[in-house]
């Protein structure tokens, strides 16, 4: 399996603190991977560095087949190129409808003119009403997001993120605040989607993790303390001390 | 919304039938339009005077400038106080015409009688002299270049507001200046501008201005009746194809784009669309959008001088659209001709003042203090403006889903549901 995404020596602090140490990360592009880590362990800073909206004080990010650095490219280009971010609170546009919110995510040319031209197709029409078939949100299609429930607006963001095909998804906390029955369809979904991308899911819920059935890298203090699968990373000693002690 | 609708074809409809607004629009913008033709003096029985003609005129010009401040505020969250500065750029490339046409004809005249044929260079020296006098010059500043010649100076009215905009726009969206900082950096420059062209040396007649814009060169004979209904006019058909037009942009996914980012910028990013691009789109088009209105907007007046850029011009503007109603073309329009219209209304000394014994009200100066309670008023109570009256008739607010439950987790509307 080749490397999509590696991440390496990137360091980056807050004011003298440094909320990133000379960590080092590497994801294949099929691949389902949990972080965790305590808080302020650097899970959330790490995806902001990722995606752009942090620069690192130093360090390399290589992604895809070309090794593309994604330090100097912008947010948006660096989303055009195929990385997807949900975040831990669930951002949909409330005031548009499921549809529009799913239309705008599809992969189509970005620019302002083309989007400004930019007239749905009977495919993208398909498109959608197929996404929201996988999210559970059929019947809520021509609803305002603003009106979904908690647990369907995490969905209806999942959602976005699968019509924008990216070729790495990172997800944050994904089962926060949902049910049981609403956490198992978010596991099934992720790793549906894992089969043909890479997926980075970061969360707080062992048991959630476990389900997952994947391999885990903790974080501690900016830097990656243990990785392997849960049993082996939940067993080693360092790991129990700085996290699962507590 | 109805469940019928969940499965429906996915055919296009015309614009005109998805947004019923734009075809009730288009169709009173017509009939007033009619309805003053055939009361005017010009072309009717009379009962509107040439002079109310021209604030009808002028009011549709508000409107056109006001659908261009709901497009960049309303519904792309720029909060810019710089919008009347493109209006006025619009007015003063058409006034240059105007002024410098009227002056070489009035010039030419005066010159006919001399017994040798004046050379161009006289004639340049004579509209000189009486364009500039005033401000103690008598030579074309630089700026003056291209005032003989009407396509260019017609182009301008579009050009020069438009990379004024994109100009700002690119320093400002690019260095992610958002919010109030924006609004006050638009202020800033309306300031600066209104300030330069205040100057003598601006080559732009410093405080006088352009004047006398209401004739039109070599139609003379023509009476302001006729020529008052021409711009009144115009001045409609700009605000209809204004109109289709804002409401194409957001009636699609670009619509749906810039209200995206106006609820949240940083998310919009992470969907791969350049916000700064779009941005700076629309700042510039509305730009150029309030510089015709603008060109329209000026004729009627016959005068425009740099009071008219000052800021308070733009906050106005603002004011308007958030009376009328943002977020919704036809709230702009309404706030705009209403409030515009009794703003003439009170200043123009025809409210009657009220006398309260120990102080007599008097509507010419208590009229601002008036607006800006009205303004306060409805940012605390009518967030949605007048247009939000509109939702009361239609009910929009409250979707009918019959019956049907929010799901497990009330979601953010139902408990605002719950609220009422």
């Amino acid at each position: 399996m080749s490397t999509l995404l590696e991440v390496s020596g990137v360091s980056v602090s807050f004011d003298g603190f440094k909320a990133i140490n000379n960590l080092s990360f590497q994801i294949g592009t099929q691949e389902l991977r949990a972080v965790i880590g305590p808080n302020g362990a650097g899970k959330t800073t790490f995806m902001d560095i990722i995606t752009g909206k942090t620069r690192p004080d130093e360090g390399r990010i290589s992604y895809g087949e070309k090794g593309l650095s994604l330090l100097s490219m912008s947010e948006s280009r660096i989303a055009q190129a195929g990385i997807g971010r949900k975040f831990q609170r669930p951002t949909v546009f409330e005031d548009q409808s499921v549809a529009d919110n799913l239309m705008m995510a599809l992969r189509k040319a970005r620019g302002p003119l083309s989007v400004l031209m930019f007239r749905p197709t009977a495919a993208d029409h398909g498109r959608i009403a197929e996404l929201a078939g996988e999210i559970g949100l059929s019947r809520k299609l021509h609803s305002k997001s603003g009106e979904l429930s908690h647990g369907q607006k995490q969905w209806l963001e999942i959602g976005m993120l699968l019509a924008q095909e990216p070729r790495l998804l990172l997800v944050d906390e994904p089962a926060a605040g949902m049910t049981p029955a609403e956490r198992e369809h978010t596991t099934d979904i992720l790793r549906e989607a894992a089969r043909t991308r890479a997926v980075v899911v970061v969360e707080h819920d062992m048991e959630f993790v476990r389900r997952l059935g994947c391999k885990v890298t903790v974080l501690h203090e900016g830097s990656v303390l243990a990785e392997g699968s849960i049993d082996h990373v939940t067993q080693n000693e360092r790991v129990i001390d700085v996290y699962l002690g507590r | 919304m109805s469940e019928t609708s969940l499965t429906g074809s996915h055919t296009r409809t015309p614009l005109a039938l998805r947004f019923p607004s734009v075809l009730i629009f288009l169709a009173v913008l017509g009939l007033f339009t009619l309805g003053v033709t055939i009361l005017s003096e010009g072309f009717g029985i009379g009962v509107i005077s040439t002079s109310f003609v021209k604030t009808l005129g002028k009011t549709l010009c508000l409107c056109l400038v006001a659908l261009a401040m709901d497009l960049v505020w309303g519904y792309c969250g720029i909060l810019s106080l710089g919008h009347m500065a493109f209006f006025g750029l619009g007015g003063y490339a058409i006034g240059m015409w105007l002024m410098y046409e009227r002056t070489r004809l009035i010039v030419v005249d005066s010159l006919v009688a001399s017994e040798l044929p004046p050379t161009a260079q006289e004639i340049s020296d004579g509209i000189a002299t009486q364009i500039f006098g005033v401000v103690g010059a008598s030579e074309f500043p630089p700026v003056w270049a291209f005032a003989h010649s009407l396509p260019i100076q017609l182009a301008f009215v579009v050009l020069i507001p438009g990379l004024f905009a994109l100009i700002f726009g690119w320093l400002a969206f690019r260095s992610r200046v958002t919010g109030v900082y924006l609004s006050i950096l638009t202020q800033a420059m309306t300031l600066a501008l209104s300030l330069y062209l205040f100057q003598n040396d601006s080559g732009l007649r410093g405080n006088n201005g352009l004047s006398g814009l209401q004739n039109l060169p070599s139609l003379d004979a023509v009476p302001q009746a006729t020529v008052s209904l021409w711009f009144f006019w115009g001045s409609a058909f700009a605000l209809g194809a204004g109109y289709l037009l804002c409401a194409w942009i957001v009636s699609g996914k670009f619509g749906s784009v810039i209200r995206a980012i106006r609820d949240d910028e940083a998310r919009v990013r992470f969907l791969g669309y350049p916000v700064d691009a779009f941005k700076l789109f629309i700042f510039t088009l509305t730009a150029v959008i309030a510089g015709i209105a603008g060109a329209l907007y000026y004729p009627q007046a016959g005068i425009i001088n740099p009071t008219e850029i000052a800021p308070i011009a733009s906050i106005y503007l603002a004011v308007w659209v958030a009376i009328g109603g943002r977020g919704r073309l036809y709230g702009a329009v309404i706030g705009a001709a209403f409030v515009s219209l009794l703003s003439t209304w009170f200043t123009g000394g025809q409210a009657p003042d009220i006398n309260l014994g120990f102080y007599t009200i008097q509507w010419v100066n208590w009229w601002t203090v008036l607006l800006g309670l009205s303004f306060v008023a409805v940012t605390l109570f009518a967030p949605k403006g007048l247009g939000g009256l509109v939702d009361l008739i239609v009910d929009r607010t409250s979707p009918n889903r019959h019956g049907a439950d929010l799901g497990p987790d009330p979601g953010a509307l139902r408990e605002k549901e719950a609220e009422k």
